[in-house]
């Protein structure tokens, strides 16, 4: 296929389209929140071996609790989602790409979704 | 063919397969493999918290699986991942903050890192299986 466009032009229409450093930003943000959330819930965890349904709900539930998961697993899958998108970038091309990034994208909000609404339950009751 | 798409005669510098593996690229090819493993471990604790948010019966499967030899290997996985991703990505932050690039400065964060995630991973466990 002839391209008529200058190498120049094309490798303008390969550039960050208009949002910088928008992406690096994010997963540093998002690292640095990580922080105290991953030490806090890797703690938890641990503490939590064993422990039966009642009180993992009674865990899940308390105010704090609510707030502190939901800013890890909220947090943790929009990290996750901007790595995983850096790595299908590096290794697919085309259509694939494009698929992957987007099934990725999905997939992070209705799981992210999902556990809200059942922290909330736990927490509200119902 | 366009200019950019031209098979070049240029050379190539020496990829994966020229060098012998070094810590630091040891660590960083770690550093993405556990990126990956939480990514699909978080989908995991989310359905944790779907299945508490479940019937007692539910859950109890889930719980099952937990405490099968394999739940045991991917939560004991997951807690390896978290860490070392901890440990390195603040590593990672330094250098994003111009801090450690020294040749010297690199090899010691990352033995570092490695020392700090395995002792933190082995207390985890030790910890967890008691518990248990």
């Amino acid at each position: 296929m002839t391209d008529l466009r200058t190498p120049l032009a094309r490798a303008r229409g390969l550039g960050s389209a208009k949002d910088g450093v928008h992406h690096w930003w994010m997963q540093r943000l998002t690292a640095i929140a990580l922080i105290p959330l991953v030490v806090w819930f890797a703690v938890s965890l641990v503490m939590m071996s064993g422990a039966d349904y009642a009180v993992v709900r009674a865990w899940i539930g308390s105010p704090l609790v609510m707030v502190l998961l939901i800013l890890t697993i909220g947090i943790g899958l929009h990290h996750g989602q901007l790595g995983m998108q850096v790595v299908w970038e590096d290794y697919t091309d085309g259509a694939l790409r494009v698929v992957m990034i987007v099934l990725t994208k999905f997939i992070a909000v209705v799981f992210g979704l999902g556990a809200i609404v059942a922290i909330m339950r736990i927490g509200f009751g119902g | 063919m366009s200019v950019a798409n031209r098979p070049s005669n240029r050379p190539l510098s020496p990829h994966l397969q020229v060098y012998r593996l070094q810590l630091t690229s040891a660590l960083s090819i770690l550093h993405r493999a556990t990126g990956i493993a939480l990514s699909v471990g978080a989908l995991y604790l989310a359905t944790w918290v779907i299945y508490a948010a479940s019937t007692p019966k539910a859950y109890a499967m889930f719980q099952e699986f937990n405490g099968s030899i394999v739940g045991r290997i991917v939560l004991g996985g997951w807690l390896f991942s978290a860490f070392y991703h901890l440990c390195n990505g603040i590593r990672h932050l330094f250098w994003d903050a111009g801090y450690g690039f020294e040749l010297k400065d690199a090899y010691r964060s990352g033995w570092i890192v490695v020392g700090v995630s395995l002792v933190a991973t082995a207390l985890s466990w030790i910890v967890g299986l008691r518990l248990m």
